[in-house]
């Protein structure tokens, strides 16, 4: 069998697996709980070994072309990291290994209702966003070590933040008292704008042809909806997205009941949510803004230029700077620096997703 | 007496605010907001460029003037703005005077020598434990003290009439973490200023064959290098069968006073560094309307091979062979039309070059044969004879980045002090135990009441579970004694 189909069976698990983590949360039965963990597991032992395979297999693929080259440079080329795709689904790896993690060590399992729609959407992204999953050889920029520790390092870091941003949002619903406070709106509406841009996107995904598919991101983003030539297509969409947050507000309070009969208590989410950014902070730091600065200068000859990405990757460390100074110097507690935790994977999914999305869109005014 | 304080205290309340968190949140923030301007607006762009873009917000005629007035803000060119310099300059500021504020305190805190504490006063620690064991006060404390060692403690004890008390503590030095990130950022900032005074950036597109002393910095600006570099050839390698670049090269040979010094292949992620001035393969092109030179190379079947250089329309001979070539026709790229069957270039950079040679083969009618660089089966010919197209060569230039960052040791040596501050600051921890044991009866009498209590400067739940380890890997120990 070859990588993809191991990677299927894990999709397929962690969509699962979501599924049963909600309705463990509904039914609170532990059976569930631990078909839930189990599901989860068995994806990700599948994922694990679509990995390696993926890795293989790209190691026989760059060894035709490198002929020359040694068994750990062979090796360290051909890890699986190299373009939109592999990474997230890197990440998504990461985020479940993390989660797991702490599932064992805390002892809850309720956490996974959070984490596992991250994994699930990432997924479902890299899916409907129609970037290739094809092994392709790797660009001269991209043959670097530091570059490898980079992307790597970068995302344990994204997915320990990930893990905190599912921790915080579980916070904050765990933390609102009423409907009217102003940090539950400001969850309603970021988890109603993710689902929202997902589904557009799952709408476009729908009207293109295999062929468009490819160019979903660069030239047909959100085209079928908010971005449609027909006004009352847009109007429509705006009207069904604003219906979406409202709903989502109403009745997005009611899981509090289900966390707190769930022993999930606000301090266990408050810690892990700050544990993990502990985690993230030292590994985006290192990996994410100071092997990437190495790598720039040992290719480019410059290890900083204000490029977006970069830029990008820098207003994401001062989000996470700011949260644990505001945390430990400032005093800040509870609801306040979870919306930051929030913020901080925003900027996150930004600096990964948006500024080849949205900025370069922008930029590219010829072909508006 | 009166205006000399009052100064004091405007000198203090400015002091407290450039140390205070507060100013560094506010700072935090700008940084962040402002910095997205510049990742919209595209930074020492063409003015037409962002007009266009400003247009999809302001609408075609608001667009100029929108753009004069963020031109003035400096938004075009933000990152060097007088006014984010200055939030830089401030949040340096901030960050050192926080630092010399800071410091001393944290050095009381960790050169205080640690105090026994009343036995009531541990019962209010952060974490807690109390059990009673069974035993004598000698044995509680020989294993309370190894199991505190174990662990890596620094224990100290106390000892009073009907009492003893171990107090310890380990990783004190872990307080000094987040100076040591801290420090990091001020050398970034440092090698940034130093890079910034006294380095450049420039660039040289360097022909095959030729030679230079000076890079060039845009707007006709040159910055003269101290030696010479000389471009031997440039390469575009593809991967087999696609046209997919796998590897930009260059050879770049250094010329001091007249002698070659230095000689290496440059790639991408790897450049020739010679005094201080790095050349990074950065990009590459075709010298417009030059007329270089078909390197060949002939082998008569069975025979040694020949190497060849030759220009347009020349002509050569396969050394024993009688075969003529002459070079008629050359393509940098070139490809069968998939529907007409017809040979065309497709691209004006070298991606496929071909060399057209018209051959006389004795007895035989002339013909022409295209001969491909990446497919040297196309240059076979009848008898077993071949020639290799080996380059096309003086045609293209290599396009080098050439800095001087005298700064960036510094950057490196950053980089390894904030990694380590990093793991010194999340990862250990500052952690005091005090170990209160006594008798429950006065007199040496009744069982031993063992009070546990400690604090943690970080990772409580961690703490907790090393405590109840600690805690249970003695009473163990005692259990285990007090049995033979
Ligand atoms: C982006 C730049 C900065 C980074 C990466 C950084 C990093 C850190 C880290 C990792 C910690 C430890 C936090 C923890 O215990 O979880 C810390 C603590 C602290 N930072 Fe920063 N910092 C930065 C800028 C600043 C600035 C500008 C100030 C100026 C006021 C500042 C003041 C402090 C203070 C007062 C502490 C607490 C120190 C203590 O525990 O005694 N930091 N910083």
């Amino acid at each position: 069998m070859n990588s993809s189909t191991f990677f299927d069976i894990s999709a397929g698990a962690y969509i699962a697996a979501m599924i049963v983590y909600i309705i463990y949360l509904v039914t609170r039965n532990k059976n569930v709980g631990l078909a839930a963990t189990a599901v989860t597991g068995f994806g990700f032992a599948a994922q694990t070994i679509a990995f390696i395979i993926r890795w293989v297999v790209s190691y026989d693929f760059w060894l035709t072309s490198n002929p020359a080259s040694g068994f750990v440079e062979a090796l360290l080329r051909a890890a699986p990291l190299r373009n939109l795709y592999e990474s997230l689904v890197f990440f998504v790896w990461s985020l479940i290994l993390i989660h797991l993690l702490i599932e064992f060590r805390y002892k809850n399992r309720s956490l996974g209702a959070f984490v596992t729609p991250i994994a699930a959407l990432a997924l479902l992204f890299t899916d409907i966003s129609g970037t290739t999953k094809e092994i392709q050889p790797l660009v001269p920029a991209l043959q670097s070590n530091w570059l490898l520790f980079h992307v790597l390092l970068s995302f344990l870091g994204y997915a320990a933040f990930g893990v905190s941003f599912g921790a915080a949002a579980a916070y904050i619903i765990t933390a609102t008292e009423s409907k009217r406070e102003k940090t539950y709106i400001f969850w309603s509406l970021i988890i109603g704008i993710f689902l929202i841009i997902l589904v557009a996107m799952g709408i476009d995904f729908m009207s293109l042809s295999a062929a468009e598919r490819k160019e979903l991101i660069q030239s047909h983003f959100l085209k079928a909806t908010f971005r449609s030539s027909s006004g009352g297509v847009v109007a429509a969409s705006w009207i069904i997205a604003l219906a979406f947050i409202f709903v989502l507000w109403q009745f997005g309070l009611g899981l509090k009941k289900v966390l707190n009969s769930l022993a999930v208590t606000p301090q266990m989410l408050e810690e892990i949510e700050y544990k993990s950014i502990a985690i993230g902070f030292p590994l985006f730091t290192l990996g994410g803004l100071l092997m990437g600065a190495i790598w720039a200068n040992s290719a480019w000859g410059k290890y900083w230029s204000w490029d977006p990405k970069e830029t990008w990757s820098l207003i994401t460390w001062f989000v996470y700077a700011l949260y644990l100074h505001a945390r430990f110097v400032g005093g800040w507690r509870g609801k306040r620096v979870a919306i930051l935790a929030v913020i901080g994977f925003v900027a996150v999914i930004f600096t990964y997703l948006g500024v080849n999305l949205v900025l370069s869109g922008l930029h590219s005014y010829g072909s508006g | 007496m009166e205006e000399e304080k009052q100064k004091k205290d405007i000198f203090e309340t400015i002091w407290d605010f450039l140390a205070s968190v507060k100013l560094a949140i506010a700072v935090f923030i700008i940084l962040a907001l402002s910095s997205i301007i510049g990742t919209i607006v595209e930074q020492q762009a063409e003015p037409a460029k962002n007009i266009a873009l400003l247009a999809k917000f302001f609408g075609d005629s608001a667009a100029p003037t929108v753009y004069n007035v963020f031109a003035k803000l400096g938004f075009m060119d933000m990152y060097r703005s007088w006014w984010f310099v200055s939030f830089l300059v401030m949040f340096s500021v901030n960050l050192i005077v926080c630092t010399l504020d800071r410091f001393p305190k944290t050095l009381r805190l960790v050169k205080t020598p640690l105090r026994p504490l009343a036995e009531n006063v541990v019962r209010t620690l952060p974490v807690k434990k109390e059990i009673k064991l069974k035993t004598s006060l000698k044995t509680a404390k020989d294993e309370f003290l190894n199991s505190l060692n174990s662990s890596g403690y620094h224990v100290l004890e106390s000892n009073e009439d009907d009492s003893v008390q171990l107090y310890s503590q380990k990783g004190r030095y872990a307080r000094f973490g987040v100076y040591v990130v801290h420090l990091s950022i001020i050398l970034i900032l440092l090698g940034a200023i130093i890079g910034a005074r006294f380095g450049f950036g420039g660039f040289l597109n360097l022909p095959e064959g030729q030679v230079s002393d000076v890079a060039f910095m845009g707007e006709g600006k040159t910055i003269p290098l101290g030696f010479s570099v000389k471009c031997n050839w440039y390469e575009t390698r593809y991967y087999e069968g696609m046209d997919t670049p796998q590897e930009f090269q260059s050879e770049l040979a250094v010329i001091e006073n007249g002698k070659e010094v230095m000689r290496k292949v440059i790639e991408v992620n790897s450049p020739l560094t010679y005094k201080g001035i790095t050349f990074y393969q950065a990009s590459y092109g075709m010298v417009p309307n030059a007329v270089g030179y078909f390197m060949l190379t002939v082998t008569p079947n069975g025979g040694q091979p020949h190497t060849l250089q030759l220009r347009p329309m020349e002509s050569f001979d396969i050394p024993g062979t009688g075969i003529r070539g002459t070079i008629v026709n050359f393509s940098p790229a070139l490809t069968q039309d998939r529907r007409t069957g017809a040979l065309t270039t497709y691209s004006e950079a070298m991606v496929n070059p071909a060399v057209a040679i018209e051959f006389q083969i004795p007895s035989q009618e002339k013909f022409t044969g295209w001969i491909l660089k990446r497919y040297p089966g196309t240059g076979a010919l009848p008898g077993g004879h071949s020639v290799r197209f080996d380059d096309y060569w003086g045609v293209e230039y290599t396009g080098l980045q050439v800095s001087k960052d005298p700064g960036v040791w510094l950057i490196y040596l950053a980089s390894i002090v904030m990694a380590v501050g990093l793991y010194v600051a999340f990862f250990i921890s500052h952690k005091k135990v005090w170990i209160n044991l006594a008798h429950e009866a006065p007199g040496g009498k009744g069982p031993v009441r063992i009070t546990v209590g400690g604090s943690t400067s970080r990772n409580r739940l961690a703490f907790e579970k090393e405590l109840e380890h600690l805690v249970s890997k003695a009473s163990h120990a005692i259990e285990g004694r007090s049995k033979k």
